[in-house]
Formats: structure tokens, sequence, C-alpha cells
């Protein structure tokens, strides 16, 4: 394995971490969207949220992605990897999203609800200056768990075509046969972006810990 | 569209193969998984610093790499140092021992969070190691832990479905040959997922009798 091998793999870090943002951006704010329309429980989109939810969260991101990638030409919507890949990712993630936002929706005291609505405030400002700050904060650790779940799937990614640490490091593997060199990097790039996401995680519940022990 | 479907009707052999393939390799590797992770849970709370120390270390090194590629380094990396391994074994051994660490942190958690009264008078009852172990802290372990081995149950179901990169004739990958020799890719790719869909809500629905167990027995 020569320098150029490993310029490659990190070039392919580049895809992979560009997209895992692209994911995890558009993700979160649709993830919202989707746990709001739930549990506002509006008639007949709560329930076909529901029903998308309970499938995407039992779809393997393969099946997804290769239906995405297959099936959309075929109805006349020209996708190209990247943007399959991106919109597989999405719409796996805003599924876990919405469970994790729900779950702290569900969770949100009823009482301090009402007291923004007996002051006057208007449903839109109540949910951004009352409802927001709050369930950001108790949704935070499940968001985190479900980023670093997400760079882990996307190696998945490079089965149609997207190069990124993963396909570099096979591909590098076939050229030289000898493939567990490029493996042993492409672990040594996956382990620390992760690790990172998961230490965030455990720092955000001791600190939120802490802090409930201290109130 | 019709017809496509009449088409992986007529391929529906292949399909329930592959879903059978699914739920076997997923079936094998949890149970495996499973009990691998009763060694380990002792192992990672154990006093012994440098026992835990090993066996931590393995539990967040597996935490932290993408299965996909620990499928591809069993499968392909190993020959390197001269284990060869064929698709089946290869898939089965990733699965496994990738899931051994979710499973023993999963027990870990559950353990700790066991009440120690209920160990006391047992062992005041004069239970002991094994028998302790069975009638005792068993089986409120196994019914507190239920829902969540039951959601990593659905995470090997999906993880199953990557070992479709080494060619082993799981779901998706009746599916795709199914697309690549009729092309008819909406029809394959949404039947396969709406199997995998079916095969997660058998598994909730064991899911929540065994809740319903567990809250019969409180």
């Amino acid at each position: 394995m020569t320098g150029g091998d490993i310029l490659a793999i990190l070039q392919g870090a580049v895809v992979t971490v560009t997209l895992s943002l692209t994911g995890i951006l558009i993700g979160l704010p649709i993830g919202l969207s989707l746990a709001v329309l739930r549990w506002a429980d509006v008639p007949v989109v709560a329930r076909i949220v529901t029903v998308y939810v309970s499938i995407l969260r039992a779809t393997p991101l393969v099946t997804l992605l290769l239906l995405l990638f297959f099936a959309l030409p075929n109805i006349g919507i020209a996708i190209g990897p990247i943007s399959a890949a991106i919109l597989a990712l999405v719409m796996n993630t805003a599924a876990f999203n919405c469970e994790v936002w729900r779950a702290s929706l569900m969770n949100f005291p009823r009482d301090q609800y009402e007291a923004a609505q007996s002051v006057g405030m208007g449903a839109g400002l109540r949910f951004r200056r009352i409802v927001l700050p709050q369930i950001v904060r108790s949704s935070l650790p499940g968001l985190v768990n479900e980023m670093s779940l997400l760079i882990k799937v996307t190696p998945v990614l490079a089965v149609v075509g997207v190069v990124d640490i993963t396909r570099a490091a096979v591909r590098i593997g076939a050229e030289t046969y000898d493939p567990l060199p490029p493996f042993l990097v492409a672990v040594a790039l996956y382990a620390p972006i992760v690790f990172v996401l998961v230490s965030l995680q455990r720092w955000i519940e001791r600190r939120q810990a802490m802090a409930e022990a201290a109130a | 569209m019709i017809h496509d479907f009449g088409i992986v009707w007529s391929e529906r052999n292949l399909l329930l193969s592959g879903l059978g393939n699914t739920t076997i390799l997923s079936v094998l590797s949890a149970a495996a998984a499973l009990l691998i992770a009763f060694v380990l849970t002792p192992a990672l709370m154990s006093k012994q610093q440098w026992l835990a120390g090993i066996v931590r270390g393995f539990v967040d090194g597996m935490r932290c790499v993408p299965f996909l590629l620990f499928a591809y380094i069993v499968y392909y990396g190993l020959p390197s140092v001269g284990l060869r391994l064929d698709n089946w074994t290869s898939g089965l051994v990733a699965l496994t021992i990738y899931n051994a660490a979710y499973m023993a942190e999963i027990l870990r958690g559950a353990w700790a969070a066991q009440p120690r009264e209920p160990i006391e008078a047992g062992i005041a009852f004069g239970f002991s190691n094994l028998g302790l172990f069975r009638r005792i802290v068993l089986p409120p372990l196994l019914l507190a832990a239920g829902p969540v081995i039951g959601n990593q149950m659905i995470q090997i179901i999906k993880d199953s479905a990557f070992l479709t990169i080494i060619a082993l004739p799981e779901l998706t990958h009746a599916a795709s040959s199914i697309q690549s020799r009729h092309y008819v890719p909406f029809a394959a790719f949404i039947t396969a997922v709406f199997l995998y869909w079916g095969l997660c809500l058998v598994i909730e629905a064991g899911v929540s009798s065994i809740d319903r167990l567990a809250m019969a027995r409180r």
C-alpha cells in the first residue's frame, strides 16, 4: 500500500463525512416535523407518519438504497448515486429521529404548555419559546446516538458506486491483492469519528444528570 | 405495474428462500451473540481490572466499527492471515461477534439496574452459583432486557441485509437477483421491504408479549 492509496482512502473519508453531515442536517428538521405531526395528532397525516416510521425502521438501508437507485429512474425520475445516497440516508434517519423527538414531546410537561397558553402566547411562539428549547435538550443524547448509527451505515452507500472510505479501501485491496492493510486504515478512520460521537453522547448525559442532581 | 408484481410472484420461491435465510441467519446469530454476551457481561463487570478492561475495549471497539466494514474484514481480510471462511460462515461469524458486543452492553445495563434484595434473599435461602443464577438472577434479567434485546434483534435483521455484498443468498440478495434478471426494481425491492417489515412486526409482537408477562409477574 502506497502513500497514494492512503490519500485515496482519505478522500473517501471526506465523502463519508460530507454525506453523513448532509444526511444529519436534513434529517434532523424532517424528523422533528414528523414528530410534531404525530404529536399534534393531525388526522390521517399522523397515521401515515406512524406507518412510515414503522416501515422505515424495519427496512435495511441497503434495500432502501437499491429501491431508490433502481426504481426512481424507472418511473422517470433521474437520480445519481450521490442523490440516491443522500435521499436514502435522510429517509432512514428521519424515521429514527422522529421517534427520539416524539419521546421528548410525549414527556414534555403539559402544565408548562398550558401556562404559556394562559399568558396569551400563540401556537407558534409557544412551540418556539417554550417547547423547542426544552425538547432539544432532552432529545440530544438520542439524536447524537442516531448520528453515530448513521455514520456506521454509510459504507452501504458504496453499493451504488459512491466512493466512500469503505469503497476506496475495497478498491485498493482488490488492486494490491492484500485487503487487510487498507481495511485497517479504514477502521482507523471510522473508529475515531464514531468514538467522538459516542463520547459526546456520554458527556451530555453526564452533564444533564449533574444538572438534574443540582436542581 | 401489476405485471411487475406478477413477475415477482412467479419468483416467490427465490424470495421465500431469501426470507428463510435472513431468518435463519438472524435467529442463529442472535442466539449465539446472547450466549457469548452471558460470558462477556460478568467479565465486563468483573472486579479484576485487566479483565474488565480487555472486554470493555472489545465492546467499545465493536461499537465504533461499521458492520459492513467488519463483514468485509472477516470475509476478505482474514484470508491474508491464513483464515479462509466461506460466505455463510463469515456472515454468521461477523453477525455473531459484532452483536455479542452490543448484547453484552445491553445485559450489563439490565444487570446493573436489578435490585440487590432478591439475590441476597436467594443466597439466604441457600441458592448458590448456577442455581442462584438460573432461578433468581436470570428470569427478571431477561424480562427487563427483553425489549432492548428485541430492538437489537431488529438491528441484526437489518445488518444481515449487508451480507448481500458477500453474496450470501438472503432476502435483499434475492430481490437484487430478481431485479437484475427481469428489470422490475420497484416491485422486487418493495416486496423485500414489506417482508422485512413483517419480520420486525413479528419481533415487536414477541416483545410486547414478554412485556405483558413481566407486568403479570410484578
